[in-house]
C-alpha cells in the first residue's frame, strides 16, 4: 500500500467523555461560570449537536474538547486519553472563515499536512486533491480565497480540517453565516461525507432546525452557568433534509422544550 | 495609455513655459537655469562619469543602511508585539525617534564614527529602522487570533507559527514600512551626504553640495532631478508591483 493509499485510509473515529467540566472566565474583575459540571458521552462516530442561545458557553466548551482552552475543573476525554493541548487528532472548523489569504484552496487544505511527518511534498498535494475533490472544489485549487464564495470557503475549510486524517471533527457553528440555500446544500454534503469518512463529531450551533437535521443527539445547553439542560436523540433516517417533516417535527419539540426551561431565543425553526 | 500621454503633455508644457520664460529674461538664470541648461549639465556629467559614480557610491550606501534597517527591523518588531515590556520602552522609544528627522543624528555619527561609510550606514539605518519596526509590530498586532487558533489546531508550534502564519498575515503592513522606511533612508542619506563630505566616495548629495558652492543651478537642479527620478522608478518598479500583488492576494485592492 502507497504511502498516499495509507494516509487516506479511514482512520476509526474516536469516542468523547466529558467529566464534570467546568470553566471560568474573568470578565471586568469578577468571576463569571462559563461552564458549571458539564459531563457528556459520545459515541464513536456519533455526530453530536450542542445547541444554545449565545452566551451558553458551547464555543467555550467546544475549545476545551479542542484544547485549545483548558478546564478549570474536570477532563475531558478523547478515546480514552486525557486531552492536555490541540491535536491532529481533533481538528476545528470555525464558524469565521480561519483560511489564510497568502494562500490559495489547496494551499490551505495543505497546511495541516505539511506539519504531519512522513509525507512528502507530491503525496502530500495527492491527499490534499483528494480532500478538495470530496468537498466538490477540485477545479478550484489554484483561487485566492477571497474569490470563492463564503458558501465555497467553509468547504475549504471543511476539507483542511479533514486532511490530516482526525479521529473528531469540532465545528464551531460553521454554517451560520451562510445563507439558507447554501447551507441546506452543506446539510447533505456534511451527511454524505460523514458516510464516507466516519468521524465524531461535535458540532455547535443556535440553529434548531439544524441540530434536528444533523444531530444523531441533540444536546441543549442553558446559560448562566453554562449546563447541559437536556439530550434529544434524533432517531430519523438519513440522509436527511432540512424540509423533512420529521426534522420539524423534532425542531418544534425540541423549541417547546426550550421554552419550557425559559432560555431565551435559541433560533427556532429554520431560517 | 491615454492617461500616460496627458500627464506626459502636461509636463511638457510646463517645461515649455519653463524654458520659454529663461528667453524672455522673465528671471535670472543664475536663480533658475532652464531646463536645456539643466539637460546639458546631465548629458555632460552622464558623459565624464561623475553623475554615474556619484549615484552608484550613493546606491551602495543606500542599499546597505536600507539592508541594515530591515534585517534588524523585522525581528525587533515581531519580539516587540510579544511583550507588554519592549512595546512600552522600545515601541515609545521608536515612535519618538521615528519623527525625529534622521540628519539630526549626523554631529553624533561624525563623532562616534568619523568622516567614514559606518556614520553614512548609520545614519540611514536610524532613518529606516523606526519606521519598519513600528510597521511590523503594527501588522503583527492586526493579525486576526482566529488565524492562530487554527494554526494551533493543526499542530503548529509557536516558532512555526510565527514564520508561516503571523509573518505572511502581517506581510501588507511590513511591506508598507518598507516602503515608508526606504523613503525615509533616501532622505536621511542625502541629507547627510549634503551635511558632511567622505572621503571614500562622492555621492549625489555631494553632488548638490558641490553645484551650491559653485554657484552652479543647473547642476543643484539636475541632480535634485536624478534623486527625484530614483525614487519614482524605485517605487513603481519594486514597491507598487509588490504592494499590488499583496492587495489582488489578499483580496484588499483597490480597483
Amino acid at each position: 500500500m502507497s504511502r498516499v493509499e495509507e494516509e487516506l485510509r479511514s482512520v476509526p473515529p474516536e469516542a468523547l467523555r466529558l467529566e464534570g467540566v467546568s470553566k471560568r472566565f474573568l470578565a471586568r474583575g469578577s468571576e463569571l461560570l462559563v461552564l458549571d459540571d458539564v459531563s457528556l458521552d459520545i459515541a464513536e462516530g456519533e455526530l453530536v449537536c450542542l445547541l444554545g442561545p449565545s452566551g451558553c458557553g458551547k464555543s467555550t466548551l467546544l475549545n476545551v474538547v479542542a484544547g485549545l482552552e483548558r478546564p478549570d475543573a474536570g477532563r475531558v476525554l478523547a478515546g480514552g486519553t486525557e486531552v492536555a493541548g490541540p491535536s491532529r487528532d481533533r481538528m476545528v472548523m470555525f464558524q469565521e472563515p480561519a483560511l489564510f489569504p497568502w494562500r490559495d484552496a489547496l494551499g490551505n487544505v495543505l497546511f495541516g499536512l505539511e506539519l504531519k511527518p512522513g509525507l512528502d511534498k507530491a503525496s502530500r498535494r495527492e491527499v490534499a486533491r483528494y480532500y478538495l475533490r470530496l468537498v466538490g472544489l477540485e477545479s478550484f485549487e489554484k483561487s485566492p480565497i477571497h474569490e470563492l464564495s463564503g458558501g465555497m470557503r467553509q468547504r475549504v475549510a471543511l476539507a483542511r480540517a479533514l486532511a490530516p486524517n482526525p479521529r473528531v471533527l469540532l465545528m464551531d457553528e460553521p454554517f451560520s453565516a451562510l445563507d439558507a440555500m447554501t447551507r441546506e446544500q452543506l446539510y447533505a454534503d456534511l451527511q454524505g461525507i460523514q458516510q464516507k469518512r466516519r468521524k465524531t463529531i461535535l458540532f455547535v450551533t443556535h440553529n434548531v432546525r439544524e441540530s434536528a437535521c444533523l444531530g444523531d443527539r441533540i444536546v441543549v445547553m442553558s446559560p448562566n452557568p453554562g449546563r447541559i439542560a437536556a439530550v434529544v436523540d434524533v432517531a430519523l433516517p438519513r440522509p436527511r433534509d432540512i424540509n423533512d417533516s420529521g426534522v420539524a417535527e423534532i425542531a418544534r419539540k425540541v423549541t417547546a422544550m426550550l421554552r419550557a426551561q425559559h432560555v431565551p431565543a435559541a433560533e427556532a425553526g429554520g431560517r | 495609455m491615454k492617461r500616460w500621454l496627458v500627464a506626459g503633455a502636461v509636463f511638457g508644457a510646463l517645461l515649455a513655459v519653463w524654458q520659454l520664460g529663461d528667453s524672455c529674461r522673465w528671471w535670472s538664470s543664475v536663480l533658475l537655469p532652464s531646463p536645456a541648461s539643466i539637460v546639458q549639465y546631465l548629458v555632460a556629467a552622464l558623459a565624464d562619469g561623475t553623475l554615474l559614480s556619484a549615484t552608484l557610491v550613493t546606491g551602495q550606501r543606500l542599499l546597505v543602511g536600507y539592508a541594515i534597517g530591515v534585517v534588524a527591523g523585522i525581528p525587533l518588531g515581531l519580539l516587540m508585539s510579544r511583550s507588554r515590556l519592549l512595546q512600552d520602552t522600545l515601541g515609545t522609544l521608536a515612535l519618538g525617534l521615528q519623527t525625529l528627522p534622521s540628519v539630526c543624528w549626523v554631529p553624533l555619527a561624525l563623532l562616534w564614527f568619523g568622516q567614514t561609510e559606518t556614520a553614512m550606514a548609520f545614519v540611514v539605518v536610524m532613518g529606516t529602522l523606526w519606521a519598519i519596526l513600528l510597521a511590523t509590530a503594527d501588522g503583527v498586532r492586526n493579525v486576526p487570533p482566529i488565524y492562530v487558533r487554527a494554526a494551533r489546531t493543526m499542530g503548529s508550534q509557536p516558532l512555526h507559527t510565527l514564520v508561516h502564519v503571523t509573518l505572511p498575515a502581517s506581510l501588507p503592513f511590513v511591506i508598507g514600512g518598507m516602503k515608508q522606511g526606504w523613503a525615509f533612508a533616501w532622505r536621511s542619506l542625502m541629507a547627510a551626504e549634503i551635511y558632511v563630505t567622505v572621503l571614500t566616495g562622492f555621492g549625489l548629495g555631494h553632488l548638490l553640495h558641490y553645484g551650491r558652492e559653485l554657484h552652479a543651478m543647473e547642476q543643484v537642479i539636475g541632480v535634485m532631478a536624478v534623486i527625484v527620478t530614483i525614487g519614482l522608478l524605485v517605487d513603481r518598479v519594486v514597491f507598487s508591483p509588490v504592494e499590488r500583488a499583496l492587495h489582488r492576494r489578499w483580496g484588499t485592492a483597490r480597483s
